[in-house]
């Protein structure tokens, strides 16, 4: 099942002669439990594909469609509360509010769209667990360590059952160890059934991806499709 | 990968028949670097000549040869360890090499060749990625080994990035033939 399907987007800022093409017919499709990395240098478009995947930002034109819903056809309130329970966000720079401890920072998005105080913070004490957090629960965002505060953000990217995860730069300034340890966790959450799509100049990164798609200059110009394109692009066939 | 040393390694901690050193070394080497038994006699045979390893029963052949390590193998083992590699000469690099050249041919699309080597490189970087998935499963050797790889693939994609970046930049005329300073057409005298 295909939890994003992205067709024909164009994102144009600005007006003649002064526009600016930041997308021109992108089409991306995400099926349930994959996981894909768009790579393309600054200013080639990859985040405000990414914000247009989340509803975050309007497209020009083209339709965006999550879990069967497409977003043009949806009222401002309905494409919040989308937002809210189908898709989860993880910025470079973690984003988690200072003055709540990490476990009200991953139960938030639940309150906010109506669930009980007890059950958020259970669900919320459930993603953090599953992220190895579990005592860490009652730290402020100050507490943590980077590597730790980006576990967080994560945790709340994936609490209750959000379908769909969008992450840009997801290892932001973390070492090594750190960025492998995140793509481990989007990677879990792929195997939970979690649709994910990361944006990065990272080929470390992206390479965790069961798809790559490169972008330049606002449009798709390639990606990687399976393991056997190893083969076939040597000449040689899959034994 | 210097064969010599690797076996020289595995003899330090304890004797060792010559396919018992080849399953090691692969095994040790997370199986990224295959060795042929072959090698490994040969190997064996120069390390002796060299009196870095005996074989006590000077009788047996083949596979039932035990070798280990005398001391001047161990005192060899420890300088090999803290020797760096030479790295100041810049490798014959294939990719690189390729890039060059098409920079000077007319008609190439320099950006779209280089985008076919990258999409290339990530592919192998995903399948490597793919080996180190399941933690549980990897062993330490085989995750170093894995990192080492895909540290060096990752390399030759942000060479790439860069390369791409810098022709962009510069003049699409502008050939490395042509980008004599000017009164230097000649070949400085030696």
């Amino acid at each position: 099942m295909n939890v994003l399907e992205m067709r024909q987007i164009t994102k144009v800022y600005g007006t003649a002669p002064n526009e600016v093409h930041a997308l021109s017919g992108v089409d991306l499709t995400v099926e349930a439990g994959h996981l894909v990395a768009v790579m393309g240098p600054s200013g080639s478009g990859k985040s405000t594909l990414l914000t247009i995947a989340g509803s975050l930002e309007e497209p020009t034109s083209g339709e965006v469609v999550v879990n069967g819903q497409s977003l043009g056809t949806l009222s401002r309130n309905q494409r919040a509360a989308l937002r809210r329970r189908a898709i989860g966000y993880v910025f470079q720079d973690f984003n988690l509010l200072p003055g709540l401890s990490a476990l009200e920072n991953v139960s938030l998005p639940l309150e906010l769209d109506g669930v009980g105080l007890r059950r958020a913070r259970e669900a919320g004490r459930t993603a953090l667990a599953n992220l190895g957090l579990a005592e860490r629960a009652d730290h402020f965002p100050d507490q943590l360590s980077g590597g730790e505060r980006q576990r967080v953000a994560i945790a709340r990217a994936v609490v209750g059952d959000r379908t769909l995860l969008l992450a840009d730069e997801p290892s932001g300034a973390l070492d090594s160890a750190n960025g492998e340890a995140v793509m481990r966790l989007i990677r879990d959450a792929c195997r939970r059934g979690v649709a994910a799509v990361v944006v990065t100049h990272d080929a470390q990164l992206a390479s965790w991806a069961d798809r790559v798609v490169f972008i330049r200059d606002g449009r798709v110009v390639d990606q990687t499709t399976s393991a056997s394109d190893v083969e076939s692009m040597l000449g040689r066939h899959p034994s | 990968m210097s064969v010599r040393h690797a076996l020289l390694a595995l003899l330090s901690d304890g004797a060792k028949y010559g396919l018992q050193l080849r399953n090691e070394f692969e095994a040790r080497t997370g199986e990224v670097w295959p060795l042929n038994v072959g090698q490994v006699y040969q190997t064996l045979a120069r390390l002796e000549r060299d009196g870095l390893v005996a074989v006590d029963d000077a009788g047996a052949e083949g596979p039932q040869r035990l070798y280990r390590m005398t001391r001047a193998g161990r005192r060899e083992l420890e300088e090999w360890l803290v020797t760096p590699p030479d790295l100041s000469a810049p490798p014959r690099d294939e990719l690189v090499m390729k890039v060059l050249v098409a920079t000077e041919i007319d008609g190439v699309d320099v950006r779209a060749m280089i985008q076919t080597h990258r999409r290339y490189l990530i592919s192998v970087m995903q399948q490597w990625t793919k080996v180190k998935e399941d933690e549980s499963a990897l062993d330490l050797h085989l995750a170093l080994a894995v990192d080492a790889e895909l540290f060096r693939l990752e390399a030759l994609v942000r060479w790439l990035d860069a390369a791409e970046g810098r022709l962009k930049r510069s003049k699409p005329t502008r050939r490395a033939s042509e980008a004599r300073p000017a009164g230097r057409e000649r070949e400085p005298q030696r």
